[in-house]
């Protein structure tokens, strides 16, 4: 039986992806945001998921204005990395896993959330720029993995309980799977940032710091935020949180936070990333959970304010 | 027709991309959306006006993308996502952008992210209602935003649009 074994949260910055591809990960300002994801990626390289769920959201990049679907889930072989207007990013092809996406995308539309089957697209740096911070740059990814497109570019995106109840869904989905897989659920996007606008540049580093609480511990909380409190606190593109909260309910009640990492910015944005285990069952608290908690926090910039 | 008025509104400094904006701004994004292709770049820059004729723009939103303002074309209905597609063909990187949306050099405006962005206090509310805690009404009315070009005028009809007034003539 397949069954979620974590849930990682990361910011999915464009610029961290330029920085990437251009050789800029060494430069101070970059170094301070690459620091926070070491820790990361040796958790990713020892837990050695089988397959990942990456819940993202397209940039007009394989969705325009013609079509906007709500929850798009990708059941294709592979992914394509997006041209976004500078060439496609030097990352590997997607590999997807289709039948576990064929198998949640049934199960979920029976459990009456109605996503679209998507069996051609392109994904963009909303993708890849989680996959190269928790797997580096390796020639191909090590393992499938399953996206699922969130619109959140148009208003209204879902709110926030119906992501954290598809997440459900996807969970109910996944342990109805009969292969033996491990599987990791990304939430990505976030945190608080306005690109739009002459309130451009905003930054709201206490309301990120209490979502990042509240995700560990109440995450029933955030599934009551309404979008105007995220547009208002979190800036207008910062409404992206929502996807993290699809990660959150795919896992269990009960988990353990093993790590996090916040600094401001990145590019126009806060980064905030977090790593949440489910336990195993009749396992009590994991003994290591909480070491590599904040570790990277004296990698982090001083953040002037809250 | 004018717009509906919506609660988020009240957003100092914020055009939420709502169906309404992307019903109206459908072929303004969609053209930004052709500049994806090399070819549609180098027409466009060829003869922009000529170009921007493929589209059914109203008067407004051509003006708004001739004249490179960023606010504007986000009132007439583009997205962010769409319209930095239009920065990338000028070759200006985002920060170059926002810094036109913010009314400031892209020096100031990568200060301001430095050290640590835009602070929220004070940029709430229009209205100084709704806020969260025990902050008071009108306490954190929003700062004034400096304009980029002809912004500043239609600010001032901006709170006259709830009487009705007519977005596409404003500006």
């Amino acid at each position: 039986m397949a069954r979620i074994i974590a849930g990682v949260a990361s910011s999915h910055v464009p610029a961290i992806g330029a920085a990437i591809d251009n050789k800029k990960t060494e430069e101070p300002y970059w170094k301070r945001v690459f620091s926070g994801f070491e820790k990361s990626k040796q958790w990713m390289a020892e837990t050695k998921p089988d397959v990942a769920i990456v819940v993202y959201n397209d940039h007009a990049s394989a969705f325009s204005m013609e079509i906007i679907p709500t929850f798009a889930l990708g059941c294709a072989a592979e992914f394509p990395p997006a041209d976004e207007g500078w060439g496609p990013r030097p990352v590997p092809v997607v590999k997807g896993h289709p039948t576990l996406a064929s198998h949640i995308a049934q199960s979920v539309i029976l459990d009456e959330f109605d996503l679209t089957v998507v069996n051609k697209m392109e994904v963009d740096h909303g993708l890849t720029v989680p996959m190269n911070l928790l797997f580096g740059s390796p020639q191909k990814w090590p393992c499938p993995i399953i996206p699922l497109a969130v619109n959140v570019v148009m208003y209204p995106p879902p709110t926030g309980h119906r992501c954290f109840m598809l997440g459900r869904a996807i969970r109910k989905a996944v342990e109805s799977y009969p292969e033996d897989l491990r599987v990791v659920v990304f939430g990505t996007g976030g945190m608080s940032h306005q690109i739009s606008g002459p309130r451009a540049g905003l930054i709201n580093s206490k309301f990120d710091k209490a979502f990042l609480d509240n995700l560990t511990k109440d995450p029933k909380k955030l599934t009551k935020i309404p979008h105007l409190e995220y547009m208002r606190e979190a800036g207008a593109e910062g409404i992206e949180m929502v996807m993290w909260l699809i990660m959150r309910g795919a896992l269990d009640d009960k988990i353990d936070e093993v790590y996090r990492f916040y600094t401001v910015p990145a590019s126009n944005t806060a980064v905030g990333h977090i790593i949440l285990e489910n336990r195993r069952k009749g396992e009590g608290k994991r003994k290591h959970a909480g070491k590599l908690k904040h570790a990277a926090a004296r990698a982090k910039l001083d953040v002037r304010r809250g | 027709m004018a717009r509906t008025q919506q609660v988020y509104d009240d957003i100092p400094g914020t055009f939420v991309f709502d169906a309404e904006r992307a019903k109206e701004g459908y072929h303004l994004n969609m053209f930004c959306m052709s500049l994806m292709k090399d070819e549609n770049r180098k027409a466009f820059k060829a003869d922009e006006a000529k170009y921007l004729d493929r589209f059914p723009l109203t008067q407004a939103q051509r003006d708004a993308i001739l004249n490179r303002q960023y606010n504007r074309m986000l009132e007439l209905g583009g997205n962010i996502y769409f319209t930095a597609k239009l920065g990338a063909t000028d070759g200006h990187s985002f920060q170059h952008i926002a810094a036109i949306m913010t009314g400031s050099t892209q020096d100031e405006y990568a200060k301001m992210m430095l050290a640590g962005g835009r602070s929220i206090e004070g940029n709430r509310s229009k209205s100084g209602l709704d806020l969260p805690g025990k902050s008071g009404k009108g306490k954190h009315k929003a700062k004034g935003f400096k304009a980029e070009g002809k912004r500043k005028k239609s600010k001032k009809s901006k709170s006259k649009s709830k009487s009705g007034k007519k977005r596409s003539k404003r500006g």
